[in-house]
């Protein structure tokens, strides 16, 4: 049996959460309403983040660009994904939208840039 | 070089782009947006992150895809702007109604503007290292988080390798996450008050995420140093908020980012005489938006600081319609009885702060943020001296901003409505 102490982000409140794990049987303590116990269970099973960073650009207006991953990755995936970004190097024009990695870190997602370098 | 048009926007961010878009849909043709950056967007240029327009697009956009959506709107509309142009002054023509707003830029040196009306949404600054109340010499290696920002998401530059941030706002939690991906260690997140200023989410995902611990009713009391600063000295403090000798803990690190705040930008404001509230420092306006000077309007952040870009769009569209009437001389009943709105118990400011019950709209919005922490309380909203309704809250913080919406009807209901007050109570069991 293993606890972890969460704090909920689906609102304002913050309920301070326990959430119990014994193999696959998952219980959540301390929140006010559903949402934290959905909350808790996605985050101890398969926590995920979308992942902004920048990548260097040359011959643009900006020295970088903003990106992100188009949708969220594994959270234990993030360092093997801002790592994978460092040896990206963009040309200008860089488009909104625009794929600057596929499949980072075999995630199957892909980095998109978020503006536009021209 | 000299001009007239109707509307002038200060400001091409969030908050002036959703104005001229909702002013050109309200009919009016005479636009024109000044914006002294190199491009429009505003403060969301530098915000890389995801978390904007939750409530708008329902999706989780980055700071430069949400003003990218309002920026292509500006465009499609074919509203005229003018970038790397800075306003100076305004003041009002002689006698008349329109504004004189006085601009320069490279290619047209200094030029007037003459406008019927205009809006200003200049957005805010961060406030100045004075909050650092430390004696004495300043090494290379201290910033502003947003000037770190800046560096760190425009120019991919790091300022530092090792870091401490005093004040826990968000842009100061968004920092210890961006520069902890980017290989900084951030050591510690100091907060001089026993509560944090910034979004729980922020907390969750900045700092709980990498481990980052947060020290709440601690501040600097030292920096070490000469060239470069090699470490800060961190206390705890009572509830005086003056250091607890004896709990001073020595940090080594190479930067020091300061998050205190934010401070609506309104020299220009003030320039034009407009009346600004003490509590926010932003301009005191009525239920259009409008401030002490007929056809001067504001919204965004320039009015008071948001820790949500939609609001920010909701209320700048709110103004850039009621400027459209204003225009279209359909702003009447200035006449009409007007009703002061006040906080109290806990509720610091409300915006707008007056109201004419025949100009509003259906429904007001009444925004304002609460002095302190409060659990399980009610909001009540009095008119005159009857409470008329209670809203029971279960958490109420300084960080969040919060609402509550006046109807109309109600207000015309009621006989000699004269103010109307929002208070924090304890619920009487
Ligand atoms: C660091 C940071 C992080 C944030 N994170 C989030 C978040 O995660 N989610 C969220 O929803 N919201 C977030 N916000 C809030 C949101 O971004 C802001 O509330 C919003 O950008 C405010 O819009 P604005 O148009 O009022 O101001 P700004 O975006 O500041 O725009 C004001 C514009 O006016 C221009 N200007 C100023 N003075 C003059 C002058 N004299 N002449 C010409 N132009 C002038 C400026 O150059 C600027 O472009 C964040 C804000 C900051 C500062
Ligand atoms: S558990 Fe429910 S009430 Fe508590 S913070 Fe999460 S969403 Fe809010």
């Amino acid at each position: 049996m293993e606890t972890r102490e969460l704090t909920c982000i689906g609102c304002p409140l913050g309920c301070a959460l326990t959430v119990t794990m014994n193999g696959e049987d998952i219980t959540v303590t301390g929140n006010t309403c559903p949402r934290g116990a959905e909350y808790a269970k996605k985050e101890v099973t398969d926590p995920r983040r979308i992942v902004t960073s920048t990548v260097r650009v040359t011959g643009g207006s900006l020295p970088a660009v903003s990106v992100k991953t188009k949708s969220d990755i594994p959270k234990g995936k993030i360092e093997d994904c801002i790592l994978a970004l460092k040896n990206v190097s963009l040309t200008a024009p860089v488009h909104m939208g625009d794929v600057v990695l596929s499949n980072v870190a075999d995630t199957g997602v892909d980095v998109i840039a978020t503006k536009n370098i021209l | 070089m000299n001009r007239t048009t109707d509307l002038v926007i200060i400001g091409g961010g969030p908050a002036g782009l959703a104005a001229a878009v909702a002013a050109r849909k309200a009919g009016v043709q005479d636009i024109l947006i000044l914006e002294r950056d190199r491009e429009l967007g505003g403060i969301l240029n530098q915000c890389i992150h995801n978390g904007f327009g939750l409530h708008t697009f329902k999706e989780e956009l980055t700071g430069p895809e949400y003003a990218g959506r309002f920026i292509a709107q500006v465009q499609e509309a074919e509203i005229p702007y003018l970038l790397n142009t800075m306003v100076v002054d305004i003041s009002a023509t002689a006698g008349g109604k329109t504004k004189i707003v006085t601009a320069m830029n490279k290619e047209d040196g200094l030029m007037n503007i003459e406008a019927r009306a205009v809006i200003l949404a200049m957005g805010c600054r961060e406030r100045p290292r004075g909050a650092l109340n430390i004696p004495g010499y300043r090494p290379a290696g201290i910033y502003s988080a947003g000037t770190a920002q800046r560096f760190v998401n425009m120019e991919g530059r790091m300022p530092g390798r090792e870091v401490v941030i005093l004040g826990s706002g968000d842009i100061g939690l968004i920092m210890a996450r961006r520069m902890t991906l980017e290989g900084a260690k951030v050591k510690v997140v100091a907060e001089l008050m026993p509560y944090s200023g910034g979004l729980k989410r922020n907390i969750v995902q900045c700092l709980d995420d990498f481990g980052i611990p947060l020290k709440l009713s601690t501040t600097v009391i030292d920096i070490k140093g000469k060239e470069r600063v090699e470490s800060v000295t961190l206390a705890k403090v009572g509830p005086d908020r003056k250091p607890i000798p004896g709990t001073e803990e020595e940090i080594p690190c190479d930067t020091l980012l300061l998050s205190c705040g934010l401070i609506p930008e309104n020299e220009l404001s003030g320039m034009a005489g407009v009346t600004l509230s003490p509590v926010t420092s932003g301009p005191v306006v009525n239920e259009s938006f409008e401030t002490n000077i007929e056809g001067v309007f504001a919204c965004g952040n320039v009015l008071h600081v948001h820790d949500l870009v939609d609001y920010v769009s909701e209320e700048a569209t709110a103004a850039g319609g009621r400027a459209a009437a204003y225009l279209k001389g359909e702003l009447e009943g200035e006449g009409s009885q007007e009703v002061t709105i006040k906080g109290e118990g806990g509720v610091r400011y409300t915006v707008p702060s007056t109201l004419h019950v025949d100009r509003m709209t259906d429904k007001q919005v009444v925004r304002f943020r609460v002095g302190n922490v409060y659990q399980n309380c009610d909001l009540a909203v009095y008119f005159n001296d009857t409470c008329i309704q209670k809203l029971h809250k279960k958490v109420m913080a300084p960080g969040e901003m919060e609402q509550v919406i006046l109807l109309k009807n109600k207000l015309q209901e009621t006989e000699n409505l004269t103010n109307i007050t929002i208070r924090v109570e304890q619920p009487t069991a």
